[in-house]
């Protein structure tokens, strides 16, 4: 798509532990220079390297283990008993 | 949806009631109702309680055949309802300890949903041994739920707002194909199921699934319909979209595995990519504005996202050590 006046601006976000958030019109290309056709308009790429589909992310970064920052040192969630 | 036939006193009641005179008296009902909530030992597994609740549900939905659609809004009926909803609520706080964030929410998601990955896990199973008739018996057991994907959580769009509500429209639009009805992830698993060779009616299994089929389809029905509990639909939607991508890579391999095709296979290939863009877009934009935003509602999100879990987790759960026995997963073959 050329860049128009209709063209939606775009953006690129870092997951923490996860993929690149990609949003807006833009061309993508695999290794061989072909165009890889995302089926959706806000996409993922893989940031670890594991995902089966790449360059799209699947989510096999949370079997892996990736991580972008280092692993807190308290947990994240705890627990109320009824 | 054709009315299933009853599977206790409550649905007998309730679809003489449905079917009989509009104005009739309603004694019989709410006396069952009654009867059924105080002997039952457990309500989230309770045949004939959840799928009345189901059908009194699914009047805000498709519809029942041969009911009349005013049924859906006859106070009557909705105080035959809030009767059970509210033995249901508390049957599932009883049952699902209350997750608290000591940090952020999407944060404490992400810990939810990595802790709840260690149990038996039906997608592996299906992944590498289950035989076709096995698969046939998950694929109709999702029925119930996935031939109106996505419909439960829509119900909270108009009860959020800013962020949260613009997140939810996002992921809906995904779901609902992006303008492109045939690619309407209810429409893709109808094909799904037409190339396996079962009924793709909704509720043409209605009579073959075990109740814990309808306690997760009530579950999100609940939190949907009742905007008091909307950080609990969004919770739902959170943990749903975050535990979906690696188990519908499993489903896709086992049903190549044992030779379906790609009309089958589609609907789970989809979900694959589309479900890793959702779990980040429900965890942050969706359920992390909604926290930030409502403060007052994030510890039911974490609520919602916990009950999903654990209600699916023994759903998905049973099936597989139904499996493992040697059993059925459903009340009666399929045809």
């Amino acid at each position: 798509m050329s860049a128009g006046a209709s063209a939606r601006p775009v953006s690129i976000r870092a997951c923490p532990d996860g993929p690149l958030l990609v949003r807006g019109d833009l061309a993508l290309f695999d290794e061989d220079g072909e165009p890889v056709q995302p089926n959706r308009s806000t996409f993922a790429l893989c940031r670890c390297g594991a995902s089966a589909i790449r360059p799209f992310c699947d989510g096999s970064h949370k079997l892996v283990g990736f991580r972008t920052t280092p692993p807190p040192g308290t947990p994240a969630v705890t627990f109320d008993e009824p | 949806m054709a009315l299933p036939p009853p599977r206790g006193p409550v649905t007998e009641a309730l679809i003489a009631q449905l079917t009989g005179p509009e104005h009739a008296p309603m004694g019989e009902l709410d006396q069952a109702a009654s009867d059924a909530l105080a002997a039952s030992e457990d309500l989230l597994v309770d045949d004939d309680l959840q799928l009345a609740l189901f059908l009194m549900y699914e009047l805000h939905y498709g519809g029942l055949e041969g009911v009349p659609d005013t049924w859906e809004w006859e106070p009557r009926l909705l105080a035959v309802r809030a009767t059970i909803e509210h033995e249901f609520e508390d049957a599932l706080r009883q049952a699902i300890p209350q997750p608290v964030a000591t940090r952020d929410v999407p944060e404490a998601l992400f810990a939810l949903v990595g802790a709840g990955d260690d149990g038996p896990s039906l997608s592996v199973f299906v992944e590498r041994e289950a035989t076709a008739g096995q698969v046939r018996e998950v694929l109709a057991c999702r029925t119930i739920y996935t031939l109106k994907e996505a419909d439960p959580h829509s119900w909270a769009i108009p009860r959020l707002h800013a962020r949260a509500k613009s997140a939810l429209v996002e992921i809906q639009a995904d779901e609902y194909g992006g303008g492109r009805p045939e690619r309407l992830h209810a429409t893709i698993f109808a094909d799904a199921l037409r190339g396996a060779g079962l009924d793709d009616r909704y509720g043409a299994y209605a009579d073959h699934v075990p109740a814990t089929v309808y306690t997760s389809m009530n579950l999100m029905s609940h939190f949907g319909l009742h905007r008091r509990l909307r950080g609990a639909i969004v919770g739902h939607l959170a943990a749903y979209e975050m535990t979906s991508s690696l188990p519908c890579r499993a489903y896709a391999n086992g049903l190549r595995r044992l030779g379906f095709g790609d009309d089958v296979t589609d609907y789970f290939d989809e979900h694959v990519e589309a479900d890793a863009v959702h779990e980040q877009l429900a965890a942050r934009d969706l359920a992390g504005a909604l926290a930030e935003d409502e403060p007052e509602v994030a510890s039911d999100i974490l609520f919602g996202a916990a009950a999903c879990l654990e209600i699916d987790g023994r759903l998905w759960g049973g099936l597989y050590e139904q499996f493992e026995r040697g059993e059925s997963a459903l009340r009666k073959p399929l045809p």
